[in-house]
Formats: C-alpha cells, structure tokens, sequence
C-alpha cells in the first residue's frame, strides 16, 4: 500500500489558499463574466438582458471580490518572498489588472446610482462591460507566466525579456483566452437560472452553450502550447497519479454542464460547471504542486515560520465562523427562490424627482 | 524623478485617495443606523428618508474604497517588495483578520443596501449595525499593521534577517492602541463635522427643514463627542511618540536644540540649513509638559541625530500645526454645541453657530491627511522605524513614473465623479411626497 504523503503546515495553508482562489474563481469570476455578456448583448434584448445581468451582480459583487482580496493577503503573510516576486515579475499586468479593477467597480455603482438620464449611464455601462472583459484576460496572463515557468527570469536581462515576455507568450495569451471564456461560461449558465422569463432564459442558454464550446477549444489551445513547453512544469497534469481522476472529474463534469444547457436542466447545468471549473483550478495546483512558481519557490522553501502559519491557521478557522454563516445569509436572502418572490424595489429606484 | 520617489508619490497619492473613504466608511454606517432606528422607533418618514439618502452615498463611496483598497493590497507589493518579503510573516495577524471584517462589511453592506424590501426592519437594522461595526473593525486592524511600522516589536534581527517571530507581540505593539484610538475618533468626528457642516448650510437657507434638522442632530451626536476626546486621544499618541520616537517629535515641534523646559511652538516654519524655527509663537515649557507631563523635562532636539536619520522637518512640522489647529477648532465647535444642548437651545436656531458648522465640512478630512503625514513622512527615512530604510525597500522595476501617472489621473476622474454623483444625486434632490417611500411591501 502507498503511503499517504505528509501534509504540512504549508501545505494545508497552501490548500486554503487555492480555496479561496477557486471561491474568487467560481464566485468573483463570474460577476467579470457577466460583465462580458452585458459588453455582447445585442439585440431587441439587450437592456432587459443587461438588467438581469445588473441585478444579479449588484448584492454579491463586493462580497465575492474580497476572495481575491483574501488571496492576496494570505500570499504576503504566510508566502511572502512570492508575492513578493509576482509583484515584482508582474508588474506590468498587476497594474493593468488593477486598473481594470478600479474601473469595473466604480462603473458599475455609478451606473447604478446615477439617474441624470440614460445616455449618461451608457457610458458608464460601457466602461463596466469593457473592463469586465480585459481585467480576466490579463488576469490568465498572469497565471500562464507563473504555469509555464516564466518567472524563473535568467540574472542580467533586459527590461522586456524580464517584465514583458513571461506574460506575453503564447501560452500565457492562450490562458487569458482560457480565463476569459472560463468567466463567461459560469456567468452565463448562472444567468440561465436566475432569469426569470423564458425568452430571456432562452437568450441566456444560447450564450452558455457557446461559452462552453469556447471553453472546450481554449482548453484544447491551452494543453496543446502547455505540452510544448519545458516538460517539467506541465508534465504532472498528464503523468502524475491523480492525473487521470482529475481529468475524468473535469470531463465529465463538462459532459453533464452540456448536457444540462441543451435539455434545459439548468440547476443541474450550473453545478456541474461549478464542479468543471473547480476541477480546472486545482488541476493547475496539482500540476505545478509542490512549486509556488515552478523553478523558484515552492511551497516549503517560500513559507512563513510555522508560528504565523499557526496563528493564520487558527485565525482562519475562527473567521470562518463568522463568514460562512454570514455569506450563506446574503444568497438566501438574494438567490434563494423565495426570495424572488418579494417585489424588487432597491435603493435604485428610489429616485427624487427631475 | 527617480523611481524611489515615484514609488513615495504613488503610495502617499493612494493611500491619501483611500483614507478617505475609509474614513467614510467607518462613520457614514453609524449614521444610518441612527437614523433608521430613530425611524423605527417615532415611524416619521424623515428618519427613513435620512437612512435612505445616506445609504445612497455609502453605496458609491463604499465602492470606491473597495476597489482603491484592493489596489492598495497589491500596491504594498508591487512598490515596497522589499518591506513585504520581510514583514509580511510578521504583521500578518492584523492583516488577515482584516480580512475577514472586510468580508463581514462587505456582505452586510450588500444585504443592507438591497434588502430594504426583503428584510424586517429589524433585521435590517442589525445588517447595518455588522457594517458599522466590521468597518470600525477593519480601521483599527489595518492600523495596527501600521502602528508596528512605528513601534515594531515581536521579532529579533540577526544578520539582517528577523527571527523569533511573534506575531501576537507583533499585532499588539506598543503604538497599537494609541493609534488606532485616534483613527477611529478621526474617523467619526470627519464624518459627523462633513455631514453636519452640510446640512447646518442647507439649514440657513432654509430653516425649518425637518430633514436638515434630524440629518444634523444625528451627525452632531456623533461628531461632538469624538471631536472633543480626540484631544485627549491626540495627547496621548504626542507622549507615545516622545517616548519611541524622540526624531519625529522634535521635527514636528520644530525643535533642533536638545533643551529643558522645551517651548511648545506654534505655527513657524523650520529651516533645516540654519537650524532654526522662525515665527513661531512660543509657550514656554509646553512642549516639556505636554510630552512628559512636567514642564522643565528635557527634550532630545534632531541635533542630536545624524541628519542622515531626519525626516523633512519642514513638512512634518507644518502638518502637525495644520492637524493640531483644525482639531482645536473642531473642539470647540463641538464645545459650543454641547452647551447648547446643555442649555436646551436648538442648534439649528444659532445662526452663527451653523456657519461655524459650515465653515468645518471639510475640516476633519484635512486634518487625517495631515495627521498621516505627520506619521509617515515623520518616520522617514525608515519604513520600518529603525530596521529597515525606505530607499532598501523599493521595487527594483524601472519607470516608476509610469504607473503612478496612471493612477493620479485614473483618481483624480474618480474623485470628481463621486463628488459630483454626492452632489447631484443625493445633496441636490429633495424628498418627494409624491413618490411615497415604499418600505412595508
Ligand atoms: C479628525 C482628525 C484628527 C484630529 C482633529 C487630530 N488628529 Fe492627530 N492624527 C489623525 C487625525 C486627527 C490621524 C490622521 O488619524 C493620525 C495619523 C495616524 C494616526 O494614528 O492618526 C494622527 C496622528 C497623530 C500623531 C502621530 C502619531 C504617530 O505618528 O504615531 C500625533 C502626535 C497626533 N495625531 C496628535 C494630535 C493632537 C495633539 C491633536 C489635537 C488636537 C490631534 N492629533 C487632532
Ligand atoms: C496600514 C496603514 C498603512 C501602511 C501599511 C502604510 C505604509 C506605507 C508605506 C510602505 C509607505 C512607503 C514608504 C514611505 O515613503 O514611507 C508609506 C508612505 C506614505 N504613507 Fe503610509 N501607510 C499606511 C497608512 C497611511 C495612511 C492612511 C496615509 C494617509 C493618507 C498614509 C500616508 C503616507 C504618506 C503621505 C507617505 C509618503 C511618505 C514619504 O514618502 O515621504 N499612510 N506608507
Ligand atoms: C490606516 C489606514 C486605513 C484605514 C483606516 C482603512 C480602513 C478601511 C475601511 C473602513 C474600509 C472599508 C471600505 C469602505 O467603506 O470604504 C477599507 C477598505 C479596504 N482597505 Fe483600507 N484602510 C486603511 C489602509 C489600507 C491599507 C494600507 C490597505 C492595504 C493593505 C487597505 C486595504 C483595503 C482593502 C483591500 C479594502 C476593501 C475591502 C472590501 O472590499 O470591503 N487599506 N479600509
């Protein structure tokens, strides 16, 4: 019989942090991809799909982007020479990200909350919807340069093999592409549930299914470039021993989300790709474990003394007292069906008159 | 302009930008708190009108200090790569509890702003006492973090490398208390003397307003107590800093010469070439008792550190005057009104008194910006008091200028739309009887 790897006490903080990566993925991830739905609605459609998008986001995007906040923080407490080292390596598209960040929340509430008429809040739609759309993608750069390896910057290079090639390969665009649709996909078949009309839910399917066959090429584009780069760092997600559960996992979670959007299944079709895109995520852990960023750091070598992993380790459990009562609140109050039996009047439509 | 000082500029501009919605967003919660259950209790519509305006503003504003606070969560990496590699572990704790209170803020906040029609009042209410209390929460942890840049303990540095970590000693540094106290004061008594300042405006233009006059007593309740303790409050973080920090003191005070029965100098302009602080008006022995509680004590002057170890003299003592000048405005403001209260006068029949109220709206902003660079640029040229330098601490990538170009004109557009939102879409309008406020659905 196999001995059972030891965990240690990076490895199980290591492991929280891909959790709340995955919450931000599943959660914060689809509130940029509806952005995106909102940047192609077209059609007689388009305001009433975007209202949906609008009032499906509104409650949970503050909450949900406090995942990637968490990420972060756990990053520079318990791994600090690598956030450290991404912040330098990855300026460029950090900052861009950022910005991108900026401009989506702000947008978004201003777009909300001003009634001057509606040319105005075009705008701001516009704004919202665009950096909904570069935001994910530089964000897959980031996380291609760090897969593929990039990061291992040789000493003595110049400005653009150091700061600008890692995430401008074409892997590291290819897992923007990735990210981006990945976004898209979730967005669109949690819209497929939450609209409440049936043309709109129609309008909604469509959207997801193409999402899906997106999702299916990129992945495809993804493993294909992944497969011609230095074995080593993509190498476990073909070879290593849970290499094939995962695939499977994944594959037939993607069957099933498919399958699910084409005969109308729709709550069925959003677990499934929950379970997909879960799969997605730590199947990229599982391929670079035990590097942090492959041919610098890994997860023993970049770790914080064990008394702060202990303490963030007890900190995060008392917390999570808190959080989870208080989150699973906040959906049952905005996402569970009785909820949608009460009128929808928001602070939105309170409004003096012109 | 050098990268150093791109990478000072970028995170003075950010943080400056941030602190002040932090700043509302720790003190706007409690204000619609107030009002929503003075609204549940009399059933006036006034005090739901109030709440719903107000949560109105919160709304953007909350936005905005999301989304500049995340950016300042990369910043700290993005600029001081350094600083993080090696504070990282052991500031932490704050850090992530923070965490978790921006969690609770955030969630509440959403279920608070879009469940009037969802919720009892009740329940409402109470979402909106766990965003006032979280964003209090999330202030005084994030000001812990900063505190140990000043007082840092909780380690021990061999070779340039700390060791023995202890984060708990870490969180509670000595500077923690004071400090956060003080922020936290700052916090509601900028928010309580803005929204006063405001109304007490509209109020003489229009004095019977029976908005303008719940939206004042409400912000007065919470602006008059925290502007008079923070006096006491700022006192105390003055001695903390005459204690661990003997450098930043004499260059807020202007003082270069070591002395006993040190002077308290106000206003004057230190000039670091030839020593010496002109123009100022000097109460002699203050600045000895203020500091150390007996008037001939002897006060160390920055002669007697290498000038390699001072912070701008100039700028920190003018931002310590500006602090202290407007709080001391601010508390007698407030001293004023209490005797109205004392004297059961309505505030908003004394005239001059509501001007003087108008006049502060800003005054509390002004003031926790100063009061910030009395602290950072104070501590300078460390970033970790007397461990690590600034200058060691930056990031090594080039064109600095860049980005933080990019961020002073992506804040300055921000910054005029939200004022401009506040002012148009919740300042301007007026309560509308004829769209009734649909509460009981
Ligand atoms: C409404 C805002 C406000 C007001 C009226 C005052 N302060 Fe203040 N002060 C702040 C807002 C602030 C602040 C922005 O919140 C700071 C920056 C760091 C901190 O903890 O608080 C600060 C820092 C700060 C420091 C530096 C602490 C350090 O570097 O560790 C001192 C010594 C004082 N204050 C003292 C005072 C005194 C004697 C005041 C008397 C009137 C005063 N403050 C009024
Ligand atoms: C937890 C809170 C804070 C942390 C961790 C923090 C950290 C830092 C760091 C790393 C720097 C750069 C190094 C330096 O130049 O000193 C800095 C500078 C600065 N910070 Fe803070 N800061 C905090 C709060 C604030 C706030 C709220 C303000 C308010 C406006 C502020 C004002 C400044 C200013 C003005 C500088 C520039 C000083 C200079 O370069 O001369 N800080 N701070
Ligand atoms: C002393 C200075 C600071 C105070 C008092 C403060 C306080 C606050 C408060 C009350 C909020 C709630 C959001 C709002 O209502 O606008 C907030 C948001 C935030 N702050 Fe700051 N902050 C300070 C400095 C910093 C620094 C240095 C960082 C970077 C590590 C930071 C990171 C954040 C983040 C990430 C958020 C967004 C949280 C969310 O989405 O709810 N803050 N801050």
């Amino acid at each position: 019989m196999p001995t059972l790897p030891t965990v240690t006490l990076a490895d199980a903080v290591a492991a929280i942090v891909m959790l709340a990566l995955n919450a931000y993925v599943i959660l914060g991830g689809a509130d940029f991809g509806a952005g995106v739905w909102d940047l192609l609605a077209v059609g007689r459609r388009a305001e009433r799909q975007r209202a949906v998008i609008a009032e499906g986001i509104g409650p949970i995007w503050e909450a949900n982007h406090v995942w990637l906040i968490l990420v972060v923080v756990l990053l520079f407490v318990c791994f600090p020479p690598v956030y450290a080292r991404l912040s330098v390596e990855l300026h460029v598209p950090l900052v861009l990200m950022l910005i991108g960040i900026v401009l989506r929340g702000s947008a978004f509430t201003f777009r909300a909350y001003d009634s001057t008429g509606s040319a105005v809040q075009r705008h701001w739609g516009r704004l919202f919807s665009i950096a909904s759309t570069v935001t994910p993608f530089v964000l897959g750069t980031c996380v291609g340069a760090i897969a593929s390896g990039a990061l291992a910057v040789p000493a003595g290079a110049d400005f653009t093999a150091r700061f600008l090639a890692p995430w401008t390969s074409p892997f590291a665009l290819a897992t923007g592409a990735f990210t981006l649709v990945v976004f898209a996909f979730l967005a669109a078949v949690y819209l497929t549930v939450e609209a409440r009309d049936e043309d709109l839910r129609e309008d909604f399917r469509q959207m997801a299914i193409l999402a899906a066959i997106g999702v299916f090429a990129c992945a495809g584009l993804v493993a294909w470039l992944g497969s011609r780069l230095d074995g080593a760092v993509t190498g476990a997600l073909f070879t290593g021993p849970l290499a094939l559960p995962l695939h499977a996992v994944t594959g037939l979670a993607a069957l099933t989300a498919f399958a699910g959007l084409v005969r109308g299944r729709f709550r069925l079709a959003r677990a499934a790709a929950v379970v997909q895109v879960s799969a997605i995520v730590w199947g990229w852990g599982y391929a670079q474990y035990p590097a942090l960023i492959p041919g610098v750091h890994t997860v023993q070598s970049a770790a914080a003394p064990a008394i702060t992993l202990k303490l963030v380790l007890i900190g995060l459990a008392g917390g999570a007292v808190v959080l989870v009562p208080s989150l699973w609140y906040l959906y049952r109050v905005f996402k569970s069906e009785a909820a949608s039996a009460f009128v929808r009047v928001d602070t939105a439509e309170y409004r003096a008159p012109k | 302009m050098t990268d150093l000082l791109a990478a000072r500029g970028q995170m003075a501009m950010s943080l400056a930008f941030h602190i002040i919605f932090a700043v509302l967003g720790i003190g706007m919660p409690a204000l619609m708190v107030l009002a929503e259950r003075q609204w549940i209790r009399t059933r006036d519509p006034v005090w739901l009108d109030l709440a719903k305006r107000w949560s109105k503003g919160t709304a953007i504003l909350f936005a905005v200090g999301a989304v500049s606070g995340t950016v300042l969560s990369f910043e700290l990496g993005l600029l001081w790569p350094r600083f993080m590699e090696y504070a990282g572990a052991i500031i932490g704790m704050p850090f992530s509890l923070e965490g978790f209170a921006f969690f609770t803020e955030a969630i509440f906040l959403g279920v608070y702003l879009y469940g009037w029609t969802r919720l009892s009042a009740r329940a409402h209410w109470w979402a909106g006492v766990a965003v006032a209390v979280s964003g209090t929460i999330s202030g005084i942890f994030v000001v812990f973090a900063n505190a140990w840049m000043n007082a840092p303990t909780g380690f021990r540095v061999v070779d340039g490398a700390a060791v023995e970590i202890d984060p708990i000693a870490a969180m509670l540094n000595p500077a923690a208390f004071s400090q956060s106290l003080h922020m936290t004061l700052a916090a509601f008594a900028t928010t309580g003397f803005a929204v006063a300042g405001i109304h007490a405006w509209m109020l003489r233009k229009e004095a019977t307003s029976a908005f303008h006059r719940a939206a004042l007593r409400v912000a007065l309740a919470i602006a008059v107590p925290a502007a008079l303790l923070q006096l006491v409050s700022g006192d105390l973080s003055a001695k903390f800093v005459a204690r661990t920090q003997p450098v930043k003191l004499a260059a807020m005070e202007g003082h270069f010469e070591t002395a006993a029965r040190a002077p308290l100098r106000l206003g004057g302009l230190p000039d670091e070439a030839t020593r010496t602080t002109r123009w100022s008006v000097d109460i002699p022995g203050g600045l000895s008792f203020l500091a150390f509680g007996d008037p001939d004590a002897e006060v160390k002057g920055l002669e007697n550190f290498p000038e390699s170890d001072w912070p701008p003299v100039a700028v920190t003592h003018l931002a310590f005057q500006v602090m202290v000048g407007l709080g001391t405005l601010m508390a007698l403001a407030a001293a004023w009104v209490a005797v109205c209260w004392v004297r059961k006068r309505e505030v908003a029949e004394t005239r001059p008194l509501l001007g003087l109220l108008a006049l502060l709206t800003p005054a509390g902003f002004v003031a926790v910006e100063a009061g910030w660079v009395v602290t950072e640029v104070g501590r300078q040229p460390w970033i970790i008091q007397g461990v690590m330098r600034t200058a060691d601490a930056v990031t090594p990538m080039p064109g600095l200028v860049v980005p933080f170009a990019a961020f002073t004109l992506l804040y300055l557009f921000l910054g005029v739309i939200v004022a401009w939102l506040l002012w148009a879409q919740i300042v301007k309008t007026r309560p509308d009887p004829a769209h009734p406020i649909r509460r009981d659905v």
